[in-house]
């Protein structure tokens, strides 16, 4: 991951240099917000990538289930936000659900399945949308849902939130060193771990800093939007899976040798059909960031979400063979599609020009990454 | 013969399950038995009448020409499916492994020639793989690392930089050696090998033979398939041959040499072994 991350401050420096409101404070939250949808849907892309299997269509399916929170939590229906947002997000995994069904039970491949699924999704999509009879746009009304993006922390629990992450981040390393070295087993030189608190703390006063300073023009703008704790807190979640528990552990395990797997007694079926009902219920969440983000949502969707979901994941250095990759690689890519995003969109560079430089970027991530990957093969 | 035999049906040729094998080995008992087991695809005949004893705690090898029907007999053995007519006991009692699960579940593990590892996973990954420890329901690495670090201590196994390396990076020699370890972790009681050695190095194959001598002199019984008639007399106890489906000949290894071996292997008869250890077919 090391090649991407310099990537991404080559691409800071570059934006910065070029206009100096990129690190401003405002810019920098805008293109947080901008970068969860990304890492979001890179997160849930990662579960499936990591069986060798891809979801064509998270980019219509979460798209579908903001669309469907909006219209619950809308004038007519007025349902209540605790109960449309998960029911919201709960149609995509179901969605994730039939998907792993289709392709695990009936053996279909998953490109086929869920390219079927982007098909159908668009459709039924657009046929929500349009059946509004708002003119082909839904807009949101409810305040959470909203606020999902557009309201933020106050100061305090900024700062609260921050610290507490800070602290339990450097909690679980010390924890860890310190219970590998009690059993005499091998630990990075304490150096390392000391070095590596230190830069959590200095990223978290530097990320408190940038939330905490006011960014509105009009009216006084301060806090962490909350866009970025959710994103967090999936991560969280994802990370959680993939490294404590069996189920993280059978995933990666299909995915580097699925007979092996089910030699060794792994229910793959099962965790198969799981690895699709959390690409779905991740993509679930993100929808809802999207919406928020948007305001809403029109008939018109764009088809490249699913695009830069995968992009986000591969250039965080996720395989698309299966078997390696981590939630975390999602977080690099979405800021570096991010960045590009906003970077470009600050120096009123087109879209066209856009699409260019990510797919350079995503060929050159990927270039650099199997490359480096080749040479350290070739050293061990 | 019935597909499936009753457990009362027991032969009654003389060769049932005893204390006792038919070449007069003294008190070694018989940890696996096999009686008229045959298996057929079809029309087609694979293997047909074996008897085999497998001797507890050692190394038992089983050669043959390809296709003589070694792989589908050990196949039979490790449940990846079921005998077409036949017995098997273990431990004198008669076992039905209609799974891999089941066989492994008994104490029978089998290292087959893809090893079955994950390469993206470490050497501990693959190890516990399918039966991680856990504490409070998430994994404990620090427990199985620890136990894998001992295992392959005990095993002598060295030449593994650190557990924690993936597979991936390991030697052809180092990824038999954790395959079988694995084996060995999960209490397995006989521990069938295929071809262990094919594919390696000089050096290599000398640290899986010397795995073998190991795994035997900690009571582990082994059943090694090998074309590898080198390998065999270094590390066999007793020997059986398979020549075109049928089991020709077994018994202690100091009763066959090289020359003999091959001549059961290419005919299915040898005059330079004492008959009694040949089969009639």
């Amino acid at each position: 991951m090391v090649p991407v991350v310099v990537g991404l401050i080559l691409l800071v420096v570059y934006f910065q240099i070029r206009n100096s409101v990129f690190l401003t404070s405002g810019n920098l939250v805008n293109l947080f917000v901008q970068a969860t949808i990304f890492i979001l849907l890179g997160m849930a892309e990662i579960w499936v990538l990591l069986l060798g299997e891809i979801d064509l269509s998270i980019g219509i399916t979460s798209v579908l289930g903001g669309a469907i929170a909006v219209i619950l939590v809308d004038a007519q229906i007025h349902l209540s936000w605790f109960l449309a947002l998960p029911f919201s997000v709960l149609v995509v995994t179901a969605i994730g659900a039939l998907y792993g069904i289709i392709v695990v039970r009936l053996r279909v491949p998953s490109f086929i399945v869920t390219l079927a699924g982007f098909l159908a999704f668009q459709g039924v999509l657009i046929y929500l949308v349009d059946d509004q009879g708002t003119g082909g746009t839904i807009t949101v009304h409810e305040k959470v849902l909203y606020d999902l993006v557009y309201g933020d922390l106050t100061p305090m629990w900024t700062w609260l939130f921050v610290i507490a992450c800070v602290a339990f981040m450097s909690y679980r390393m010390i924890k860890t060193d310190v219970s590998r070295r009690s059993s005499g087993l091998f630990t990075d030189p304490l150096a390392l771990v000391i070095s590596k608190v230190v830069m959590l703390v200095v990223a978290g006063l530097v990320l408190g800093i940038i939330f905490d300073a006011n960014r509105g023009s009009f009216t006084a703008l301060r806090g962490m939007p909350f866009a970025i704790p959710i994103d967090l807190a999936v991560l969280a979640f994802g990370t959680f899976i993939l490294t404590k528990t069996k189920a993280g552990r059978y995933i990666y395990a299909i995915g580097g040798n699925k007979e092996a797997a089910r030699r060794a007694g792994v229910r793959v079926e099962r965790y198969r059909l799981l690895a699709f009902c959390l690409t779905g219920l991740m993509g679930g969440v993100g929808g809802l960031l999207y919406v928020s983000n948007l305001n809403g949502v029109n008939d018109g969707p764009s088809s490249t979400l699913t695009l830069y979901a995968i992009a986000a994941a591969v250039i965080g250095g996720t395989s698309l063979f299966g078997g390696r990759g981590k939630m975390m690689n999602a977080v690099v890519g979405g800021l570096i599609i991010g960045t590009i995003y906003n970077g470009m969109a600050l120096l009123s560079m087109s879209a066209s020009t856009q699409y260019i430089v990510t797919g350079i970027v995503l060929l050159a991530a990927v270039t650099i990454d199997s490359l480096a990957r080749r040479n350290s093969s070739a050293v061990s | 013969m019935s597909n499936t035999p009753e457990p009362s049906n027991l032969p009654t040729s003389t060769s049932g399950p005893s204390e006792h094998d038919g070449s007069g080995e003294g008190s070694a008992s018989v940890l696996l038995s096999l009686r008229g087991i045959s298996k057929n695809f079809g029309a087609v005949q694979a293997i047909q009448n074996v008897n085999l004893d497998v001797v507890d705690g050692q190394v038992t090898a089983l050669i043959g020409d390809n296709g003589a029907g070694k792989s589908v007999l050990i196949k039979t053995i490790s449940g990846i499916w079921a005998p077409s007519s036949g017995h098997i006991y273990w431990k004198g009692e008669e076992i039905h492994v209609h799974t891999p699960r089941n066989a492994t579940d008994l104490g029978i593990a089998t290292v087959y020639q893809d090893l079955a590892l994950c390469d993206n996973l470490d050497i501990v990954q693959n190890m516990y793989l399918g039966r991680e420890e856990t504490k409070f329901s998430m994994l404990d690495e620090i427990k199985m690392e620890l136990a894998t670090n001992q295992l392959l201590k005990d095993l002598s196994v060295s030449t593994v930089k650190s557990v924690r390396q993936l597979v991936a990076s390991l030697s052809g020699g180092q990824r038999q050696a954790i395959a079988v370890a694995r084996a060995v972790m999960r209490d397995s009681q006989l521990v069938i090998l295929d071809e262990p050695t094919a594919a390696l190095g000089v050096s290599q194959t000398a640290q899986v033979l010397q795995l073998i001598r190991t795994l035997s002199s900690r009571g582990i019984t082994v059943l090694v398939i090998s074309h590898n008639l080198n390998d065999v007399f270094t590390v066999a106890d007793r020997i059986a041959v398979m020549h075109l489906g049928t089991l020709c000949s077994s018994g202690p290894a100091s009763n066959y040499d090289t020359a003999s071996a091959v001549e059961l292997i290419t005919t299915g008869h040898s005059s330079r072994v004492p008959p009694s250890l040949l089969t009639s077919s």
